[in-house]
């Protein structure tokens, strides 16, 4: 009976096995490298320049059709609002934030444009066991609503908090986040909203290759006006949005302890082992079922059993 | 006389969005050689025109302050200067002259893609005024809020969800979530 129990599981086991080599290397290449999209576009975003108007927020707003602000775009009392001790953040009602900051190394303000940074190796995009999101060369990171269950696995995989969900209906979860105005713009060769809005031209747009070197060329060439890095670069593997600023980042609500990796390569393991589940999920259900089925035949066989032993003995009883 | 007449063409070429040519100087620009006054209505559609008293900002800066190498007046940017010690008035004063109106242009998206040129971050017209007005404004303390040099239009309040568009709730904690 032993015997038996052990040998349905190596023969699970060996099927998970299976259907574990096979996903690793399918996996493997769909974390993928999208190094492959070199014509992407991207952005700049220079801190010195955002003077804090708000046009771009104003401009997503009605490119996106995002619902009505609680209070106008020109009202700038919103950068005094800290909410659980935190500043504004994009949600379901507004795909980008701006933010001001009060660096005490400098004598004036800076503003930070917060939207999704459509990452080169989306966390979002790798996490999401469905395939909800896509990266297309053009350098946006969109997804597809029909696909998606609200598991919010994206939500907790992006390092920028970006994904933020709505629920017009239980069953029906919509993510909600900055999709670099793909369908309207981006797709054409036009300009993101916020980007065409901005009067400072402190969000600069090109190719991200273009605009990398935009950025070097601003730090190289004013000597002292930025700090020597440029955020985003290699943050989680590279990003489309980068960033370039006057303080250390860190002065300025970025994350500067994020990988300088793609998320998928620290968390691979685990990442792996969601789709994982889901593959070997059928194999599990046959082991589990089999193992019951046998289950119930040993127990069917066990009572048998005893119930002739059982019936022996009464016999034997009876003999006596 | 003629530089003079030249600026008047230049400045309507400013507020056409078209270029003109004007003859060459070599002689530098002064002050006196500009117009008094400029309308900057190119791109006003959430903002109206910009009345530019021309005459007023020569008291506060210099020609090229604003019009860089284009002058004859040479620049102080020692990085401009690398260049352009010697550069003589150019045919072009205008910002539009330099500085597209379209900065979304597929032309000139491919520019930015040349290895042959320098200027890769010339900004557009509108990044052009702004971050000259707003950045000199901020030192010398001028005006820099928004509707200090533009009213907002109808188009704009729209835009902006404010004036006659403004939320109805008139909630201003502004709280979210
Ligand atoms: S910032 Fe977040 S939501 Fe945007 S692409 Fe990167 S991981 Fe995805
Ligand atoms: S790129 Fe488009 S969707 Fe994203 S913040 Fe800008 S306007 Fe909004
Ligand atoms: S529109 Fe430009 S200057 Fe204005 S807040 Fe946005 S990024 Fe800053």
């Amino acid at each position: 009976m032993k015997k038996l129990n052990r040998r349905s599981f190596i023969k699970g086991g060996l099927a998970t096995t299976a259907a574990a080599a096979v996903l690793k290397e399918t996996k493997s290449e769909a974390s993928g490298d999208f190094d492959n999209y070199p014509e992407g576009m991207g952005v700049i975003v220079d801190l010195t320049r955002c003077v804090g108007c708000r046009s771009c927020e104003a401009a997503c707003n009605k490119e996106q059709g995002l619902p009505e602000p609680a209070v106008p775009f020109d009202d700038f009392s919103v950068f005094d609002i800290i909410h659980h001790g935190e500043k504004r953040r994009t949600d379901e009602t507004a795909y980008t934030i701006v933010n001001r900051y009060d660096p005490p190394e400098i004598d004036h303000p800076l503003f930070r444009k917060i939207q999704c940074n459509h990452c080169n190796e989306p966390a979002c995009l790798t996490s999401c066991f469905v395939n909800a999101y896509t990266k297309t060369p053009e350098g946006a990171v969109i997804y597809n609503a029909s696909v998606c269950v609200g598991c919010r696995t994206c939500m907790i995989a992006c390092p920028f908090y970006i994904p933020t969900f709505k629920y017009s209906s239980a069953f029906t979860p919509r993510i909600m986040k900055c999709i670099f105005c793909y369908d309207t713009r981006l797709k054409n060769g036009k300009p993101p909203a916020c980007v065409e809005a901005c009067p400072q031209e402190a969000l600069t747009f090109g190719k991200r290759r273009d605009v990398l070197k935009i950025g070097k060329q601003r730090i190289r060439e004013t000597p002292g006006k930025y700090v020597d890095h440029i955020y985003g670069e290699h943050e989680v593997g590279g990003t489309a949005w980068m960033y370039l600023s006057s303080v250390p980042f860190d002065k300025v609500g970025f994350d500067t302890h994020v990988p300088k990796e793609p998320i998928i390569n620290s968390v691979k393991e685990f990442l792996a082992m969601v789709p994982m589940v889901l593959t070997i999920w059928p194999g599990l259900f046959v082991g589990f079922h089999l193992l019951a089925t046998r289950k119930d035949k040993i127990q069917e066989l066990e009572k048998e059993k005893e119930l002739r032993k059982l019936k022996e003995n009464d016999e034997k009883e009876e003999q006596v | 006389m003629q530089t003079r007449k030249k600026f008047m063409r230049t400045a309507l070429a400013l507020t056409t969005g078209t270029i003109l040519f004007a003859p060459i100087h070599l002689s530098a620009m002064d002050a006196s050689d500009a117009p008094e006054s400029v309308t900057i209505d190119s791109m006003a559609k959430l903002y109206a025109p910009v009345e530019f008293d021309h005459l007023m900002h020569t008291e506060y800066a210099s020609c090229e302050e604003c019009h860089h190498h284009t002058t004859g007046v040479q620049v102080a940017d020692p990085n401009c200067l690398r260049c352009h010690a010697n550069t003589p008035e150019a045919d072009e004063v205008s910002c539009v002259g330099c500085h597209a109106a379209d900065r979304f242009d597929d032309k000139y998206l491919a520019t930015l893609d040349d290895p042959t040129i320098y200027h890769i971050d010339k900004p557009g017209l509108k990044g052009a005024y702004h971050l000259n007005c707003i950045g000199c404004h901020v030192i010398i303390d001028g005006p820099t809020g928004c509707q200090d040099c533009h009213a907002m239009t109808e188009a704009g309040e729209k835009r902006f969800n404010t004036g006659k568009h403004a939320p109805a709730g008139g909630n201003t904690s502004g709280a979210h979530h």
